[in-house]
């Protein structure tokens, strides 16, 4: 018996001595200032972090770089390049929704020096406290950004992000479905024509799905009136019959398949499908397309932000600098079709992405296009609704 | 169960060291539940009555019963009825496919057995994801199966279909039930199935009067490992079945993380370990003794 | 014991051969119902193109692209770690919890602790994944590798002994007494005598543990610490990319070496 005990012993302690083996997880973490309460307002003066922030020089490194990110958003050979210029390794994490990273970073307890998180996230994070302010001085590519994508809403002075890069929520389609000549409007989900009705598919997302019923209606997809909301449940529950599936993952798939005929979703989702099953021998833009809207859709932007967590803010800021150079920029969207903030990066671009509409839209489309925002405790009104629509 | 003879005084010590080693053969995993179990549970327990904030967490100045009257909110009953109707219908349909077929393999020669037992859990060290997709091909208008149906004439593409949730949710949950039979049936004493043979005519009236009961409580352990988990799971529904209702994991997922709201994901939470715990108490006090 | 296995041998191809057909056509169908998806998983990661789910030729590229992938392969290594680690203590804790609750009567505790096992078994994924986060930051434990075993042996404890429990259950207990009379200790009782008679059950305990751990994504990824992402966390995380036929690739190189182990180590036992 004694020896059994003994046994469990070593068997627990070799499994926590193993998750000290990394370099990133040892000492006491940055996390003890960041606590949740801390005021919506930018840092408090006497703040170790943010001073040490607020002295980095531009390619300043202070240590490995500890990076939080969404699975493959960066081609290696960047991340290759960084660790070979700068002598730093970079240590990957990642995760799949804003919602899960927003959880560990907001728990501290683990080193992480840099994150993407989305436009709404970033808003709530800075407000609640978790982002520290970005020193400028230490970013020299700052300037390459698109006026466009300086002064965001979610970020307004640009303080705790930079774009990382961006795209838009609109439709996927199959041209046998619609036509050569169609009206590009969410009419086509929701006024769907006998041909392809029960062909369709959904994001299965609250503001994503809803979102799009309200532009249908002509509302703003962050609108926090529940009476608006509820015409858009409406809307959506009378057309479920026309409605295949809810999906969020494999509406790209599907469409190319031919499971269905019109697919609501992103267009990196779209494009990296169209792209796929092209060959030397066909065209799949031929066969399918993806449209914006004309009543408007969504654009979402990514972007890098230090959070609470950070141990090594000035690598962290040498690597925002580092991506935002012209050529790294563009070599980010050369290898993941996501459209790039970045306008120095323009001339490197692959010319087939930057001509591409769907990935590029005009201007006019642009202006078109809303953020979606927090909304604060409405954010369960919208959960809801997808229930409600579900039930 | 206690020592055959002895004198009182004898018995009396014995079996309180009898109560002592069960205490210390449970003492390790006992420690371990109640700190990285227990003690974490009381979070869910103490957000199930706070209110939400914009990260998640939730603040714990403002007390309130919110949370906990939304479980009385009907559209939350229904999603808790329909996955406990998807549940209980998985783990029968596990049951009958699983039953024979852990009795053949617990019934093979010893070597081939362990072998045989391997190849069922060895599918499922490939990723979930790719292995939900290649059912999804399976399943889709120009799948096998899709094919196999058509030219028998007897079913098109179940794809994005009831059909297609209850194979998927079959296909996943297999294992959880043929493994506690098949410890169960390996286990039975044949000699007494021989004999109940010569007793009974037919060998239905002896499986069902002396096999089935002595594999109970494989049976038992399998339900339950099959069913506490579907009534939670809903990524296999959603990819194959196409996420036109939710279930109770999607609406759990979906409090947690798109809602930011855990004080309901923790009241809904904490109402399924009460609920399912009275539940098995109730069953294994009014005789369901089986383990 | 030689009565029981002589009783086994006479079974299948006993008294009654159209049961037994029966039961092997079942029994083969089975597999087949496990292995189709298998194939057309393992049959994709050959595939030329970069989907999961469309067919276009044959290519080993996929191959070459995921030992290339740096991130990829640590994210397997930590799956294979974390599992083996955490199946190991769970099978051995949740052994020592069956054979507490079905061999010895009314120790202290011993009705919490019966309710208690069930629990993880029964709670919701993302809620457990968000307890123990909250816990490990309030205990101040810094998350990585060690923070994941934790989380993962604390669910598989349960599922072990439950499936441990189904086995021991009603097992002659006299047997063992037996056995403590004619060895000199306990331990040498339960490693002669116990140990094999519940073996099955462990194994498959064992074998429930290993999956799960393996299978898991919304504890690890709320438990994670950096750069210790285990495979299905590196996997969901591709929601902004594609799910390309490298996962399958992965999967598939999991597969033949689970089987090389298995039949090795069974060549290997039959030589001996």
């Amino acid at each position: 018996m004694k020896r059994l005990l003994a046994l469990l012993g070593v068997l627990a302690l070799i499994a926590t001595a193993c998750g000290d083996d990394d370099t990133a997880t040892t000492a006491a973490t940055s996390a003890a200032p960041a606590t949740t309460a801390a005021p919506a307002t930018t840092a408090a003066p006497a703040d170790p972090l943010q001073a040490a922030a607020d002295a980095c020089t531009p390619g300043q490194v202070d240590g490995d770089l500890s990076f939080y990110n969404w699975t493959e958003y960066i081609d290696p050979e960047l991340i290759d390049a960084f660790e070979g210029e700068y002598g730093v390794e970079v240590i990957e994490t990642f995760y799949d929704s804003n919602e899960s990273m927003l959880a560990q970073v907001d728990a501290g307890g683990a080193v992480y020096d840099l994150i993407v998180p989305s436009d709404y996230m970033v808003t709530i994070m800075a407000e609640e406290g978790l982002l520290i302010d970005l020193n400028d001085s230490a970013i020299t590519n700052l300037g390459n950004l698109d006026p466009t994508f300086t002064g965001l809403p979610f970020d307004p002075d640009g303080a705790y992000s930079v774009p990382y890069q961006w795209g838009t929520t609109g439709i996927g389609f199959a041209y046998e479905a619609l036509g050569e000549d169609f009206t590009p409007s969410w009419s086509v989900i929701f006024e769907p024509d006998p041909s392809y009705a029960g062909e369709i598919s959904l994001l299965d997302d609250s503001r994503e799905t809803l979102g799009a019923a309200l532009k249908y209606l002509g509302y703003s997809l962050n609108t926090t009136s529940q009476a608006e909301l509820d015409e858009a449940v409406e809307l959506i529950r009378g057309v479920k019959d026309s409605i295949k599936l809810f999906d969020s993952t494999t509406f790209d798939d599907n469409l190319v398949e031919g499971e269905t005929m019109v697919a609501h979703g992103w267009n990196g989702g779209f494009l990296g499908s169209y792209d796929g099953i092209s060959t030397d021998d066909y065209d799949a833009y031929e066969d399918f397309g993806y449209f914006i809207p004309q009543e408007g859709g969504v654009a979402w932007v990514d972007t890098m932000a230090i959070p609470r967590t950070a141990e090594h803010v000035c690598t962290a800021h040498t690597f925002i600098d580092f991506l935002l150079d012209a050529e790294n920029g563009a070599a980010l969207t050369n290898w993941n079709f996501y459209a790039s903030p970045n306008s120095a990066s323009a001339e490197f671009i692959d010319p087939e992405i930057i001509e591409d509409e769907s990935i590029y839209p005009s201007d006019e489309t642009f202006a078109n296009l809303e953020f979606i925002a927090d909304t604060g405790d409405f954010e369960i009104n919208y959960q809801d609704a997808l229930t409600a629509i579900k039930n | 169960m206690s020592t055959p003879v002895g004198t009182p005084r004898l018995e009396a010590a014995s079996e309180r060291a009898n109560r002592r080693r069960g205490l210390l053969l449970a003492l390790p995993s006992y420690v371990y539940l109640i700190v990285l179990f227990a003690i974490p549970l009381v979070f869910v327990g103490v957000y199930s009555f706070a209110s939400r904030s914009r990260t998640g967490k939730p603040e714990l100045a403002d007390w309130n019963l919110d949370a906990v009257a939304k479980l009385l909110d009907s559209t939350v009953l229904q999603i808790a009825w329909r996955s406990t109707w998807l549940a209980l219908l998985n783990t029968v349909l596990c049951l009958l496919v699983a039953y024979p077929f852990a009795y053949y393999i617990a019934t093979r020669r010893e070597r081939v057995r362990n072998m045989l037992l391997l190849l069922v859990m060895i599918p499922f060290w490939t990723n979930f994801l790719v292995r939900t997709y290649a059912w999804r091909v399976l399943l889709d208008s120009d799948g096998l199966v899709t094919r196999l149906g058509e030219g028998l004439g007897l079913w098109g593409s179940m794809l994005f279909s009831a059909p297609a949730v209850f194979l998927g949710l079959l296909y996943g949950f297999l294992p959880f039930m043929v493994l506690p039979l098949y410890a169960a049936i390996e286990r039975v004493d044949w000699s007494l199935v021989e004999a109940a043979r010569d007793l009974y005519a037919s060998g239905w009236k002896a499986f069902r009067r002396v096999t089935l009961p002595l594999t109970r409580p494989g049976i038992i352990a399998g339900s339950i490992l099959v069913f506490i988990p579907s009534l939670g799971a809903y990524v296999t529904p959603d990819i194959l079945g196409g996420a036109k209702t939710t279930l109770l994991g999607n609406y759990i997922v979906g409090q947690f993380l798109a809602a930011r709201n855990w004080p309901v994901g923790s009241a809904v939470s904490m109402a399924i370990l009460i609920v399912m715990l009275i539940a098995t108490t109730v069953y294994f006090r009014s005789g369901g003794r089986t383990f | 014991m030689t009565t029981r296995r002589a009783a086994a041998r006479s079974l299948p191809g006993g008294r009654r051969p159209l049961v037994q057909r029966v039961l092997a056509l079942n029994a083969w169908a089975v597999y087949a119902f496990f292995y189709l998806p298998i194939f057309i998983l393992m049959f994709f990661s050959f595939n030329a193109g970069r989907f999961v789910t469309i067919w276009e030729g044959f290519s080993l590229d996929w191959y070459r692209v995921m030992f290339a992938n740096e991130p990829l392969m640590k994210a397997l290594r930590t799956s294979v770690v974390v599992a083996i680690v955490s199946t190991i203590v769970a099978t051995v804790l949740g052994t020592a919890a069956a054979l507490a609750l079905e061999r010895y009567r009314r120790w202290l505790g011993k009705r919490t602790f019966d309710a208690l096992l069930y629990l993880p078994v029964i709670i919701p994924d993302v809620t457990m994944a968000v307890m123990l986060l909250i816990f490990f930051a309030t205990v101040d434990l810094n998350r990585g590798l060690n923070t994941i075993i934790l989380s993962h042996v604390a669910f598989n404890i349960s599922f072990v002994s439950i499936v441990v429990r189904a086995r021991i259950a009603q097992m002659d207990a006299t047997l063992e007494e037996a056995a403590a009379d004619l060895y000199a200790s306990r331990w040498q009782a339960f490693r002669r005598v116990t140990l094999p008679l519940i073996m099955p059950g462990v194994l498959g305990g064992a074998l429930l543990a290993f999956t799960l751990s393996l299978d898991d994504v919304v504890i690890t990824q709320f438990v994670q610490g950096p750069g210790t992402s285990t495979l299905p966390v590196f996997v969901f995380g591709l929601i902004k990319r594609q799910v390309t036929p490298e996962i399958n690739a992965v999967s598939t190189l999991m597969l033949v070496a689970s089987m090389v182990l298995v039949f090795g180590s069974l060549l290997l036992q039959r030589r001996r």
